[in-house]
């Protein structure tokens, strides 16, 4: 076990673990925000620089500090390593600059997005970003496009975080989407406009963090924070069965995985609980899943706007 | 009780004199302050010939704006809604298809937007909530009906008219919006 201390709080994990995940055993404000890294996928991170920290010192070894801020996903710990997250200004200063970096490109096209509400980058930028743009130049768009039936990609509102390539690398037996191009002109692509078909692809919906990737079977039906999250199960052959259906009175607007505060699918009995595309998209029939009760949402969120009734209601489980 | 203030005036039941008793005293009196009234500006104003002045940041009927090309402002992104304290705005969606691009500024659209006057207290939250300066309230008022039904206000009585455009100049916002 190693010690390392990050915004004074020191915490002691297995060698080899990454600076995040040990942020992430604190918890709180000692977390940095990632855009791009998965703890689900493995090989994720490293490509947003949302999760810049600064190292003052670098090891108990040798206490002197690392010059530049380091990407917190993919630097592992050492003894005596000293990091600040929240109490550096730098870091703070820094995440202004990748947040203007990341939305020097998006659309900002919030009112019309359906991620909006539970997207990490609207998140990201009311903390850090600044309210007014200094770009000048002509966003990059593109026109959405369909890939396959179900999905639907916005390149537009695409930061390149590579999560959605990792879940059809590491899910599905064959890959048929990627990024082409490179630096500024790189996008998401099928190429030939080819449909994703396949029974787990639904789960780059719930991996992305911006809203590029949407259902398209509740593409405009309402807004999330209209919605009511119920945790809910069903039988199913090729998943676990086990997610979070989004009613509005009885009728099933959508079907997502449970995600924890992090907005990474849980782990249920020690396996991610990724839903197939059956559960995902075909079951909108509230007699076709076993509904558990109300979803626990932070009272923060947007989502937990005008649900008076999740305070007397039991909540299935507490978040954190 | 000792009373807390000096405004009270005792009331006396004592008789009155021959010359309170003529009464013409005290009706000059009274006439004096009938006539000093003539000469005065009159506060009050012949109702439906004649309309008093609105603030210009009244906030009455609701009206759904379009843009300078006519086409309606609103994308139902639910802002108004959530801002609502009273729950009056409900609204459901649709996305624009190709051969409506001059209906709806953005690809997403509202198909109803429905306003309930009985529930809505004036607030103006929907009209500072709205990203798209689309919702605004003005000086128009909401007239009075039979039926409780005829309060919910759908598009049809919200959205402006093409052709006769509100005018909400007065209450729109003056800086200039730092997102597009």
């Amino acid at each position: 076990m190693v010690k390392v201390t990050i915004d004074g709080i020191e915490v002691s994990v297995e060698p080899g673990t990454t600076i995040l995940n040990a942020a992430r055993q604190i918890g709180g404000d000692a977390v940095p925000p990632a855009m791009c890294y998965y703890s689900k996928l493995p090989g994720t991170g490293g490509k947003c620089r949302t999760c810049l920290v600064e190292v003052a010192a670098g090891s108990a070894a040798d206490p002197r500090p690392l010059p530049k801020l380091v990407a917190s996903c993919s630097t592992p710990v050492q003894d005596g390593m000293v990091v600040n997250n929240k109490t550096s200004e730098r870091v703070h200063n820094n995440r202004g600059g990748v947040v203007e970096f990341l939305l020097a490109n998006h659309p900002l096209d919030c009112p019309i997005c359906d991620q909006a509400g539970e997207c990490h980058l609207q998140d990201l930028g009311y903390e850090h970003g600044s309210a007014k743009t200094r770009y000048e130049e002509d966003r990059r768009t593109f026109d959405p496009i369909d890939i396959g039936n179900k999905i639907k990609l916005h390149m537009n509102r695409c930061i390149l975080c590579y999560r959605c390539v990792f879940v059809a690398n590491q899910l599905t037996d064959k890959r048929v989407h990627g990024v082409l191009h490179r630096g500024e002109h790189a996008e998401i692509s099928t190429y030939i406009q080819e449909a994703v078909e396949n029974d787990f692809s639904g789960n780059m919906i719930d991996v992305c963090p911006v809203g590029a990737l949407t259902d398209r079977t509740f593409r405009f039906k309402s807004r999330v924070w209209f919605l009511k999250p119920m945790e809910a199960e069903r039988s199913c052959t090729k998943c676990c069965g086990k997610a979070v259906v989004w009613m509005f009175g009885n009728e099933i607007y959508r079907v997502t995985a449970r995600k924890d505060k992090y907005g990474e699918v849980e782990a249920i009995d020690q396996k991610t609980a990724w839903l197939c595309n059956d559960c995902r998209f075909e079951k909108k029939d509230a007699s076709e899943w076993n509904i558990l009760g109300p979803r626990v949402i932070n009272r923060q969120s947007v989502i937990a706007q005008g649900k008076y009734a999740t305070t007397i209601d039991k909540p299935v489980k507490r978040i954190g | 009780m000792e009373s807390l203030t000096n405004r009270k005036k005792v009331v006396s039941d004592k008789p009155m004199t021959f010359v309170e008793k003529l009464y013409i005293p005290a009706i000059l009196k009274g006439m004096m302050v009938t006539f000093k009234h003539i000469l005065k500006r009159r506060k009050t104003v012949k109702y439906p010939e004649e309309t008093r002045e609105f603030a210009p940041i009244y906030r009455g009927m609701h009206v759904l704006k379009r843009d300078e090309q006519g086409r309606e402002n609103c994308t139902a992104c639910g802002l108004c809604a959530v801002a609502c304290p009273a729950e009056a705005i409900t609204m459901t969606s649709a996305e624009r298809t190709k051969d409506q691009a001059h209906l709806y500024r953005e690809e997403k659209y509202a198909v109803t937007y429905e306003i309930n006057m009985l529930r809505c207290i004036f607030c103006g939250l929907c009209e500072e909530a709205c990203p798209k300066e689309a919702v605004f309230l003005t000086d128009r008022l909401v007239p009075t009906q039979f039926e409780r039904g005829e309060f919910i206000y759908g598009k049809d009585k919200l959205v402006e008219p093409a052709d006769s455009r509100i005018d909400i100049t007065k209450r729109q916002f003056t800086g200039k919006r730092t997102h597009v």
